[in-house]
């Protein structure tokens, strides 16, 4: 058994929350207690209708307002697989919530609905799962019962999103015919689509094939905390505790600390206190060198041979996500995995149109929710990879300085 | 499939790992809320392996209501001294009568709200900046909302609309003097994935989880505890029972389930085959209203 994490892209009526109900629901995943909660809610309740969509507002003010706030998790398993959903809200602060959630999933289902095809909004949510790079798509096209399960229009829009998926070289892309309100296709195969041949979407996110999307050949290890008891019998003991975000580490390899440059070999890999003789990704372990030499947090040790760009100005893609908007001369602190350093974005390159993917013109500063391409210069060198390259390595956050807040999410080019 | 696999626990293990050792990188005066119950002493065990052959560079704190259970107390005391970590436990008895606070009064009456003031008021003594703490967002929905690094204002408040985006496993944990964060390194944890992990990990816990036989008083279809802290009424149903608890809070407002599991196989089975959650089959206190949960930790609670 392993982890599935996805995300639900859908705008407000495509019936993203209805989905995540009824894939709870239909997996038996809902506890009485909280159907009686929801069913207590439920605006048709004499008709015997439940609102699945109620499952998955957390909040006072979401079921006051009948809106998504945040990004919220939720949780279920089959013998298969356990599964994370991060359901972002469809709506408000669109882009930022989506990014945000997708920026660990392995997986997004992009809701279509049956009756309007391929629109803006669909083409927005494939760009964003294309720029964050996430390894699979399920095109769900949703609402099937209102066009009389018709097989026409299901190809057609199959031939639509095609072109879609094409021009964003998206690759792994599975299409399902749906209706989250009726339950038909979601985890049992539907009578009423009969013309479809393919798999339920529970069947589909339980067969995805998830080892692939794993690099064990680039290895990075962030440095995250040095472990050192400094007690009589563990006098010399000095660990270097982190994860390795890729790739593989064996005893004796030979490694460089960047940015410093400095150079050792592997003496030890520990994982809980065993020593192991290689270590993967995404294990958190700990590691011993040969050499006692300068390693703090922020560090990454890498192979001699397989090394990240090291440098001091960088090009990123970023979604900005504060509410202050950015402005090119501004300072942050830059955040990749555990290292941070100052920052400035230099300038603005172009601003991406989220609906076409083309490049605007520059603006002289970014709002919420927009995708510019910019220039960063950091005060000391950072080690990173392309993002499109090795995802773990390639994203990084920008930091306001003075409120503390999260506000860009950086893809580095 | 590769040679390099990590199943499902063994990924929610390393995921807490990293988010431990972020704690320990990025705060300079962080705590571990430790209870004694089955989540904290899971959060202790992942902190062994992520800071050993060194010690926790934090200690642990509990917030004792003074309506504990001795089982989970006496466990706590005992962990505690094996492991060589520091325990600090300050009472919420004591804030009572320093700062006269009300209790609440009835049939239930419950601490719970007012642990948040000696929770506060411990944060301000030790300077804490990073809580972390054993809650997991499939409890309940407002904490289905909450990120794994929360960070919470002066007045240890929760604000749902000014949440920080968490994008990748990148964690912000930069705040201003006088805030603190609290930290959930088993937030995408289930409970089934909590006792799949116990057993796997051969955790001990205390005897409470197991069936026992206990007094317990029947309220509206839930089996209380009595002790000295529960108001007894002349009308009330006190029997003996075999029972065992999912949750172990206070023994005011937490219920014991009617078992006969006595290894922690028998309890995975039961809680696969159960179809109540584990709050609603157990916790009174989130029973007070719709949003008992959002509201308690608006106002500071962990």
């Amino acid at each position: 058994m392993d982890i599935l994490r996805f995300i639900t892209a859908g705008s407000v009526d495509d019936g993203k929350s209805t989905l995540i109900g009824r894939l709870l629901y239909d997996s038996k995943s809902i506890m009485i207690d909280h159907l009686e909660a929801i069913e207590k809610q439920s605006k048709n309740k004499e008709e015997g209708e439940i609102d699945l969509a109620l499952l998955t507002d957390g909040l006072r003010a979401e079921r006051e307002q009948g809106i998504t706030i945040d990004v919220a998790y939720k949780y279920f398993s089959t013998p298969k697989r356990k599964f994370i959903i991060a359901d972002a809200p469809g709506h408000i602060q669109y882009t930022r919530n989506m990014v945000t959630g997708a920026s660990n999933s392995d997986l997004a289902i992009i809701l279509v609905d049956a009756r309007h095809g391929v629109i803006e909004q669909t083409r927005r949510h494939s760009i964003i799962a294309s720029l964050l790079n996430i390894p699979h798509v399920v095109v769900a096209i949703n609402k099937m019962d209102l066009v009389d399960y018709s097989q026409d229009v299901y190809n057609n829009i199959v031939i639509d999103y095609s072109k879609v998926a094409e021009s964003l070289g998206l690759k792994d892309i599975t299409y399902i015919p749906i209706s989250a309100l009726n339950g038909d296709n979601i985890v049992d195969k539907s009578e009423n689509i009969s013309w479809y041949t393919g798999s339920c979407l529970l069947d589909i996110l339980e067969n995805v094939k998830l080892e692939n999307d794993i690099n064990y050949t680039d290895a990075r290890f962030p440095v995250q905390y040095v472990i050192r008891p400094q007690t009589e019998e563990l006098h010399d003991y000095r660990g270097y505790a982190g994860r390795v975000i890729s790739g593989v580490y064996k005893k004796g390899d030979k490694i460089v600390v960047q940015p410093s440059g400095l150079e050792s070999t592997i003496s030890l890999i520990e994982i809980a206190g065993k020593p192991t003789e290689e270590a993967f990704a995404p294990q958190s372990v700990i590691l011993h060198l040969e050499d006692d030499i300068d390693i703090s947090r922020g560090d990454v040790i890498v192979k001699k041979d397989n090394q990240p760009s090291v440098e001091n100005e960088v090009d990123a893609l970023v979604c900005w996500m504060g509410n202050k908007p950015l402005v090119p001369g501004n300072k942050y602190i830059l955040q990749i995995n555990s290292r941070t350093v100052r920052a400035i974005v230099k300038e603005i390159e172009y601003k991406l149109d989220v609906n076409s993917l083309l490049e605007l013109p520059a603006p002289e500063q970014a709002s919420l929710n927009d995708i510019v391409k910019v220039k960063i210069k950091t005060a000391s060198p950072i080690p990173f990879d392309s993002y499109k390259k090795l995802r773990v390595n390639g994203g990084a956050i920008l930091i306001d300085e003075t409120s503390n807040v999260t506000v860009g999410a950086c893809m580095i080019q | 499939m590769s040679k390099y696999h990590l199943d499902y626990l063994e990924q929610l293990e390393s995921e807490s790992i990293h988010i431990f050792r972020e704690v320990a990188g990025q705060f300079e005066r962080p705590a571990l809320l430790f209870s004694g119950g089955k989540d904290s002493i899971v959060l202790v065990h992942l902190a062994l392996k992520a800071f050993r052959p060194g010690k926790f560079p934090f200690p642990l704190v509990h917030i004792d209501t003074g309506h504990n259970f001795q089982e989970a107390l006496d466990f706590r005391d005992n962990l505690a001294a094996e492991l060589g970590e520091k325990l600090i436990v300050r009472n919420v008895g004591d804030t009572i009568k320093e700062k006269n606070l009300t209790e609440q009064k009835g049939k239930f009456a419950s601490r719970n709200a007012l642990q948040t003031y000696t929770l506060l008021d411990t944060i301000e003594e030790f300077k804490f900046d990073a809580c972390i703490g054993g809650a997991r967002r499939d409890e309940e929905k407002a904490r289905a909302k909450e990120r794994i690094f929360s960070v919470r204002d002066e007045f240890g408040q929760w604000d749902p609309k000014l949440q920080r985006p968490e994008l990748w496993d990148t964690y912000n944990g930069r705040i201003h003097k006088g805030e603190n964060v609290r930290v959930f390194p088993i937030s995408n944890w289930t409970e089934l994935d909590i006792w799949n992990y116990i057993k796997r990990e051969n955790i001990a816990l205390p005897s409470i989880y197991f069936a026992h036989n206990r007094e317990v008083l029947e309220w509206q279809g839930q089996l209380v505890a009595t002790s000295e802290f529960m108001q007894k009424d002349p009308t009330d149903v006190i029997s003996i029972k075999k029972v065992r608890y999912r949750t172990v809070g206070d023994m005011t407002c937490t219920a014991a389930v009617e078992s006969d599991a006595s290894t922690i196989d028998d309890i995975i089975t039961e809680i696969i085959a159960t179809k109540t959650s584990e709050r609603g089959e157990t916790r009174i206190d989130d029973r007070v209203s719709e949003a008992a949960m959002e509201d308690r930790k608006k106002g500071g609670y962990f």
